[in-house]
């Protein structure tokens, strides 16, 4: 297969999974919308919640579009990188505790 | 970006046909991305035309003490397009004869003009409602000629727009020089100081926020808030408005958009977000511009194009407003920056 796995402009056509199931697809996207709104937590908060999760997840349709979507906020590269990082913490914060896991297995086994 | 205008550069976007080829053609040929006027066909009766005569905005002139890298006019210090005293008193004979509410003047600095305060004192006594100067702000504190206008803006009741793209300093400097911050916010301290921006007075102080960089605007409301809450808590300054206004691609944006590598996927997001209900809403459908040398357009955008209003009457000499508003808009690529998400005006958003 010669198309990249991964092409920018299919970000753009995000909404067409709609066409194969409209129900389904209707009912994501107005909770996805809706989840976005102001609530509790303001919808420039969520953005950058969004952003984080996106470096969490890897995936680079959501990088580009919660980096420009912060973009038009008003969000400040700062802010970005520090959303980054707090995902960077988490993702190794995830495999170090797992590091207890090791420690007493490694202690239980060893004389 | 360079700190010289295209024109002094001799850079070929400073002409007006290679831009609109840039607009015409590239991913707007046949079988690319949708003509402005084609998408607009459908949703309204086509052409667009307007519905009155309620603006009238005059660029005095394309002089101004600043090189922003966005700038649509291409204006700076070695412009020296300026309107003549002939061309000033026949826009205030239009006035007179119109219903027009709101005189909107703008340039380049239209401060830097040598009759500017003769004509706004001229223009405040013809009962307009609304006499906006467009100020870049540090114009007030460029030279002692200039920095008592605060207390003649208040003098004539002047309503003062003033670009502020960011309330930041780093992206502020980046789009519109070095030291412009820091001159900005001295200058609105000095605008509020005489009671500009303050509730309790009725001295409109509203500021223009435009993206800097390849993106468009966030919600108007929202950036309004983030912009009051930065100001006043690490200024303590006030003002009334944020008015969000879409970067258009034309003059020195666009060279920034092809220089970057940005220009396709700009306009692809401009008619991915073309927003039908802005369409009577937008500025050119109250709106007359007219250019330094007395020739009138549908906006100050297309005054940058050289696209002259398609009716007979061309030139401030010869309008006859009742006449003229019965004309088609001139269209382009570019209008789709006033039609994309929110809409965007000089007033700001417009949905």
């Amino acid at each position: 297969m010669s198309r990249p796995y991964y092409q920018s402009q299919d970000l753009k056509k995000f909404k067409n999974i709609s066409d194969w199931s409209p129900e389904l697809g209707a009912k994501f996207f107005e909770y996805y919308n809706s989840v976005f709104e102001e609530g509790a937590l303001s919808a420039r908060e969520k953005s950058l919640i969004a952003l984080a999760v996106a470096h969490t997840v890897q995936c680079p349709y959501c990088i580009d579009a919660y980096t420009q979507d912060g973009l038009q906020r008003g969000i400040e590269r700062n802010e970005m990188m520090e959303a980054v990082h707090v995902a960077a913490a988490i993702r190794g914060g995830a495999s170090l505790v797992h590091g207890v896991q090791m420690m007493e297995v490694y202690d239980k086994r060893s004389m | 970006m360079s700190s010289k205008s295209l024109r002094s550069r001799s850079h070929r976007l400073s002409s007006t046909q290679a831009q609109l080829e840039w607009l015409e053609k590239g991913i707007f040929k046949p079988g690319g991305l949708p003509h402005f006027a084609t998408k607009v066909n459908g949703f309204q009766d086509t052409p667009l035309r307007p519905h009155s005569l309620d603006i009238l905005q005059l660029n005095l002139g394309y002089m101004c003490n600043q090189v922003c890298a966005h700038c649509h006019v291409d204006a700076g210090p070695d412009r020296k397009e300026m309107m003549s005293e002939t061309t000033l008193e026949k826009c205030l004979d239009l006035i007179r004869k119109t219903s027009i509410k709101t005189l909107d003047l703008t340039g380049g600095a239209p401060e830097m003009h040598p009759h500017f305060r003769e004509f706004v004192s001229q223009a405040a006594q013809l009962g307009i409602q609304d006499l906006i100067v467009r100020s870049n702000l540090t114009i007030l504190l460029a030279n002692k000629k200039y920095v008592d206008l605060p207390e003649f803006f208040k003098t004539q009741n002047v309503h003062v727009i003033s670009s502020l793209p960011f309330y930041k300093k780093d992206k502020t400097d980046r789009q519109r020089g070095s030291g412009v911050f820091l001159k900005s916010i001295e200058a609105l301290k000095q605008l509020n100081a005489i009671g500009y921006g303050k509730s309790e007075t009725n001295l409109k102080l509203d500021l223009v926020y435009n993206p800097s960089g390849a993106f468009l605007p966030g919600n108007q409301k929202s950036l309004e808030l983030e912009f009051k809450k930065a100001l006043k808590t690490d200024f303590d300054i006030d003002f009334n408005q944020l008015f969000t206004i879409t970067n258009m691609p034309i003059s020195r944006y666009l060279e920034f958009l092809i220089a970057s590598e940005n220009y396709e996927e700009y306009m692809e997001s401009l008619v991915e977000a073309f927003n039908p209900s802005a369409l009577d809403k937008v500025m050119c459908t109250n709106t007359l511009s007219v250019r330094w040398d007395g020739y009138v357009y549908d906006c100050d955008f297309n005054q940058m194009l050289d696209l002259k209003v398609d009716h007979t009457m061309q030139h401030i000499d010869d309008v006859i407003p009742e006449e003229l508003v019965q004309r088609n808009i001139c269209v382009s690529q570019h209008c789709y920056g006033c039609t994309a998400g929110s809409g965007s005006s000089c007033q700001g958003s417009v949905v």
